[in-house]
């Protein structure tokens, strides 16, 4: 990535993102016994497929599947490496501080390691592409929230 | 046609985004309006707003003539016989809905077919599966050529006795393909079914004649041609439309309205149920008079200039795909190389440069693409070759930027 052209691209297209869009984590299809959340972006046509392994109450296993622009795929890619390993409740408070983040605020999240998700920070100057980077984390809470029923 | 005086009447052009002169190439989503048609919203407001029809009092009289002559200039701008065919509403969108609704449900039975393409809009899609479920009709799609046109024996290869309706965008709003409406409406004919329009694409860039195209319904969008939002137009055949049934009922549509009974007022009032959009018509009539006085025949020839000559620059674009015909109306969609359209349209929009992403309400066309979405420039009145060189040179740019990530 160049940074020759426009500093507002920078702050969008950060480094770390285009990592995670080039070189996705956790992408595929997990096995059975797992729950599956499909949710699409019915305005662009962006698609995440999210299979979650819930037990203990913790997020043991999750990967994601999919099509969409580089934000809404490198966010899915940073969404599964920050929320595995993790309690539910440290996943959902994580999905809090994503969307206040995106609204330009910030919550305090304490000890909690939230991975590589910050870089997504310049999206919020982005209106248009919040929707882009929020997509993934709302398949997420909808799925926890299904498997905690 | 002096391009950069037309560019003066429209005061949205005039400004600069993310530091640069706007370059707004997304007239299929939405066109620009003139000085002319804000002019007469600002002054249907300030000096004649009323309701119409009603009214004794002088502005009720005023606003009537205004709204009723903003008719008159529809069905001259569209060449339909009679102001009763003239059917104002909200947009392309209800006029399809109308036709689905009130001729769809009352003339498709179980068993019968409607035709459409694979091109079509969302818009001429859902309305005819709404119907073809609700009546256990078949749905048919005539196939498209390599190059995202039909052929007039394609159509004759799908059409049979069973077909009642055919439904079909004149100019498709992601490839630009220009369907041969006057043949396909022959064609329907010989057959005993109608032929349904969406004229969205069309209207504000094409002379259109009703009687010409001999075609039954024909719908389109004010705020695409120039005009307000929340303003469209359904042509209808008089013959048709008096045996339909309205779907909105209500003030302004009645004739006499008793305890249990009510009877319907005559065309086109019958189909306007509710306080009509007179501001609305009032500025589509204002852009009607615009593009007029502009010529619409010029309006065509300085699109065709324009998108022949943004076809061949972007054609030396490596990676670039340009889908659809080589013969289209003034729109490109593109994808380049692996950059999504999304990353492509903000690249471009930080150099000032407006094009649309996505699936443009076209999810079958995009299957039938193989593609997830797109993106799209499109042109009117007011571009220049200029914005196309800003074009190329921001698709090069967004080439460049990505070009580590691939």
């Amino acid at each position: 990535m160049s940074s020759k052209y426009n500093i507002n691209l920078d702050t969008l297209y950060r480094q770390v993102i285009m990592d995670h869009y080039k070189y996705p984590r956790n992408k595929g299809v997990l096995d059975d016994e797992t729950l599956t959340v499909e949710m699409n972006n019915p305005t662009c046509g962006d698609r995440i497929l999210l299979s979650l392994f819930v037990e203990d109450d913790h997020v043991k296993d999750v990967k994601f599947d999919g099509e969409g622009c580089s934000i809404s795929m490198a966010s899915a890619s940073m969404m599964t490496q920050a929320i595995k390993g993790k309690t539910v409740e440290e996943a959902l408070r994580m999905s809090e501080f994503f969307s206040k983040m995106m609204i330009g605020e910030n919550i305090d999240v304490g000890e909690l390691d939230l991975a590589d998700i910050e870089a997504l920070q310049g999206v919020s100057t982005f209106p248009a592409r919040i929707k882009c980077a929020t997509l993934a984390w709302e398949a997420m809470e909808k799925g926890v929230k299904e498997t905690t029923k | 046609m002096d391009v950069k005086s037309i560019r003066e009447q429209f005061p949205v052009l005039d400004q600069e985004i993310n530091g640069h002169p706007l370059v707004y190439l997304d007239s299929t989503a939405t066109a620009q309006k003139p000085l002319a048609v804000i002019e007469a919203v600002d002054d249907y407001y300030r000096h004649h707003n009323s309701n119409v029809h009603r009214g004794v009092h002088t502005l009720g009289t005023r606003a009537t003539d205004l709204y009723e002559g903003a008719r008159e200039k529809v069905r001259r701008f569209i060449n339909a016989s009679s102001t009763a065919e003239v059917i104002f509403n909200r947009g392309t969108t209800a006029g399809i809905n109308l036709v689905a609704h009130s001729y769809g449900l009352a003339n498709v039975s179980e068993g019968d077919e409607i035709l459409v393409t694979q091109m079509e809009h969302h818009s001429n899609i859902i309305p005819w599966q709404q119907v073809a479920k609700a009546k256990q009709a078949t749905l048919k799609y005539i196939p498209m050529q390599e190059d995202g046109t039909i052929t007039l024996e394609a159509v004759r290869e799908q059409i049979s006795e069973r077909t009642k309706v055919v439904a079909i965008a004149h100019v498709s709003n992601v490839l630009g393909t220009v369907n041969p409406i006057k043949e396909i409406a022959k064609i329907a004919h010989e057959h005993g079914a109608i032929l349904a329009v969406d004229g969205a694409q069309s209207a504000p860039h094409m002379a259109i004649d009703m009687q010409d195209l001999d075609c039954d319904f024909y719908a389109f969008s004010g705020h695409k041609m120039c005009g307000p939002t929340g303003i469209g137009v359904l042509y209808g055949k008089k013959e048709l439309l008096e045996e339909m049934e309205p779907i909105e009922f209500g003030g302004e549509m009645i004739d006499f309205v008793d305890l249990y009974e009510s009877t319907w007022a005559d065309l086109p009032a019958k189909f306007e149920g509710g306080t009509p959009i007179i501001a609305g018509a009032v500025g589509l009539g204002a852009a009607i008079d615009f593009l007029t006085d502009v010529g619409l025949d010029n309006i065509a020839a300085h699109e065709h200039d324009i998108t022949k000559y943004a076809m061949d620059r972007l054609s030396d674009i490596e990676d670039l795909v340009i889908f659809g015909p080589k013969e289209r109306a003034g729109l490109i969609t593109f994808n380049a190389g692996e950059i999504h359209p999304h990353d492509v349209a903000t690249v471009l929009d930080s150099f000032g440069i407006a094009v649309r992403a996505g699936h443009h309400c076209a999810q079958p066309l995009m299957k039938w693409l193989d593609v997830t979405a797109t993106a799209r420039a499109s042109f009117y009145l007011y571009n220049t070759k200029e914005e196309i060189n800003r074009l190329y040179d921001g698709l090069l740019k967004t080439k460049e930027y990505f070009g580590d990530v691939f």
